[in-house]
């Protein structure tokens, strides 16, 4: 008894270290948590987070009331600079529809499956780990918010991590850049694979790439989807220095695209949809549009002609006031981007996904009833049924018709 | 006033009352876990360490710093997703050391108290780095100048927040 009086606190020292070298142990041998560490995370995190929450929400609502009500300097101008953006990327946007559509005809032939991400969730960071050697958030987004462990979060500039723990109203978010994270990933132009990897000072690695490869600086990573978490296809980010790593393999260093170190709003995916690509909804009719850009366009057709067709039927290849009209007979000049409105009622291939609606043409018949009373050569449309304006894309200015 | 006599030397105890034992440990983990996010530098600190080392070196038991000790690493591994008990084991056995040594050195003072939170910090990072190696399997790279840099940064630090505890703790 003396003894042990005499040597108390070294006992319980000895006593508490076992006993958490113990319950090391069994966490390090289990894949999942326990019930008794899980309760402990839940009175850790919902001791720390509300906190957490209630401070930044206080910061985010002081910052937007300035910033909308009181510092608006310069706002006229950036909204200019804005606009001219958006007018040049309306111009890009048209160029690279033509380019998407032409894959997704490709893609069809193949049989592609592709995953695209149908439904996200805005999140806030509220929080880290607080530990270097732990690269994680929290972001006030939980259980109750439909978050589910292994969700991947992303930001606009590129990939951020994935969830891994998921609690009543918080979520922990692992970072791409913690040692334990692996993302599969390849090479945009290489199309090279590997895995990407944290290291224990915060780089990040793209691993698994045979040294006898060549792989440029300044080359973009992007996600293969192998790893089942993230699609394929996101931006992760850029080679910075590529050295011969260990064993077989370049030890690739790669700086993410998305700023680990000032996070502020993630998005969640929440829902990854998986599909067979299709060329369009107007596959029929597509071809035909794509075969009639390149023949002679039909001739304008006076106007009481059209006053004469049924109203709100407009034949394919008549020009409208005030529309993109068709170009002259004889001539092989393809239709310029027309704005919806006008695409709707003019001849451009474009609209004639509108035009070829069941209400403006002859379902199954093929051919449109407007085209026929004008005694234009008909025009065979597909018979299934498309938007009469469905979203429209957002495509330059109208030009005016040369008739 | 109640005073232990440790190798002829005059030491004083103090305790602290409960809400600043509960709110002190728990506001420097909020706060660790909260301003990396938004002053990156601030993640060189280590504020649980430094309230466990102040907290063990005013109450001079080590029963009462090891347990502290313990406490605060569990709930700081709680927020991580490593498992639980690498900051308990770490911050367990700085709590005690402290604690046993603040019986027989002077801690009064902000020299010592900066020399010893130099130690306590190596200390520290010397039983993790031992332990995420050795029991989780943790790839882990040490460095000196690192380690004696973040060292001194959490000394410079250790000395304002022990003058804070100062204004807190009770003479038992």
């Amino acid at each position: 008894m003396d003894v042990l009086g005499r040597y108390r606190n070294l006992i319980v020292l000895v006593g508490v270290l076992f006993a958490q070298v113990l319950g090391l142990a069994v966490q390090v041998k289990r894949t999942t948590d326990s019930e008794s560490t899980r309760l402990i995370r839940i009175w850790a995190v919902d001791t720390v987070t509300p906190l957490e929450k209630a401070l930044v929400w206080a910061q985010t609502s002081t910052s937007n009331l300035w910033h909308s009500y009181f510092y608006l300097r310069g706002v006229r101008a950036e909204n200019r600079t804005l606009k001219a953006q958006i007018e040049r990327m309306s111009l890009e946007q048209v160029r690279m529809s033509q380019d998407a559509d032409q894959a997704r005809r490709l893609q069809a032939l193949l049989a592609f499956k592709e995953q695209f991400i149908s439904q996200t969730m805005a999140a806030q960071v509220i929080g880290s780990s607080g530990s270097e050697l732990s690269r994680s958030v929290y972001i006030d987004k939980g259980e109750r918010d439909g978050i589910k462990p292994d969700m991947a979060v992303i930001t606009a500039d590129g990939i951020v991590g994935k969830v891994l723990r998921v609690y009543g109203s918080t979520s922990l978010v692992l970072l791409i850049d913690d040692q334990t994270s692996g993302v599969g990933a390849l090479l945009d132009k290489t199309r090279l694979q590997g895995i990407l990897r944290g290291t224990p000072s915060g780089e990040v690695v793209l691993e698994k790439v045979m040294s006898d490869e060549t792989v440029p600086a300044g080359e973009m990573v992007l996600t293969s989807g192998g790893d089942g978490i993230f699609p394929k296809g996101l931006l992760v980010g850029r080679v910075t220095k590529v050295a011969p790593g260990s064993e077989l393999f370049l030890n690739i260093r790669v700086r993410p695209a998305a700023d680990l170190s000032k996070l502020e709003e993630v998005l969640v995916v929440t829902k990854i949809d998986e599909r067979q690509a299709q060329p369009d909804q107007t596959g029929a009719a597509r071809a035909i549009d794509i075969l009639a850009e390149r023949l002679p366009t039909v001739p304008a057709k006076p106007e009481n002609a059209v006053k004469a067709d049924a109203p709100g039927s407009v034949a394919p290849g008549v020009a409208m006031p005030g529309t993109a009209a068709p170009t002259s007979a004889g001539s092989n000049v393809k239709p310029k981007a027309v704005s919806p409105e006008a695409s709707a009622a003019s001849g451009a291939p474009a609209a004639r996904k509108t035009a070829s609606s069941p209400s403006t043409s002859e379902a199954g018949s093929g051919t449109s009833s407007g085209t026929k009373s004008a005694g234009t050569p008909a025009i065979k449309v597909s018979p299934q049924p498309v938007k009469a304006t469905g979203e429209p894309k957002p495509q330059p200015a109208v030009e005016d018709s040369p008739h | 006033m109640a005073i232990t006599y440790t190798s002829g030397e005059q030491v004083e105890v103090y305790r602290f009352s409960i809400p600043a034992t509960v709110l002190i440990p728990l506001a420097a983990v909020f706060l660790q876990a909260f301003l990396p996010l938004r002053f990156r530098f601030f993640s060189i600190f280590d504020l649980p360490l430094l309230v466990t080392i102040g907290f063990a070196t005013a109450r001079r038991s080590p029963l009462a710093g090891l347990l502290t000790g313990s406490f605060i690493g569990i709930l700081q591994d709680s927020l991580t997703h490593h498992p639980i008990g690498l900051y308990g084991i770490a911050l367990t056995v700085v709590g005690f050391g402290a604690s046993s040594l603040g019986i027989k050195l002077d801690v009064e003072h902000s020299g010592a108290r900066f020399l010893l939170t130099i130690f306590f910090y190596v200390v520290h990072e010397v039983v993790y780095f031992m332990i995420a190696r050795g029991l989780v399997g943790l790839h882990m790279e040490w460095s000196w100048p690192h380690e004696l840099l973040s060292g001194v940064a959490n000394a410079l630090l250790g000395v304002l927040i022990f003058m804070l505890l100062d204004r807190v703790k009770q003479r038992t």
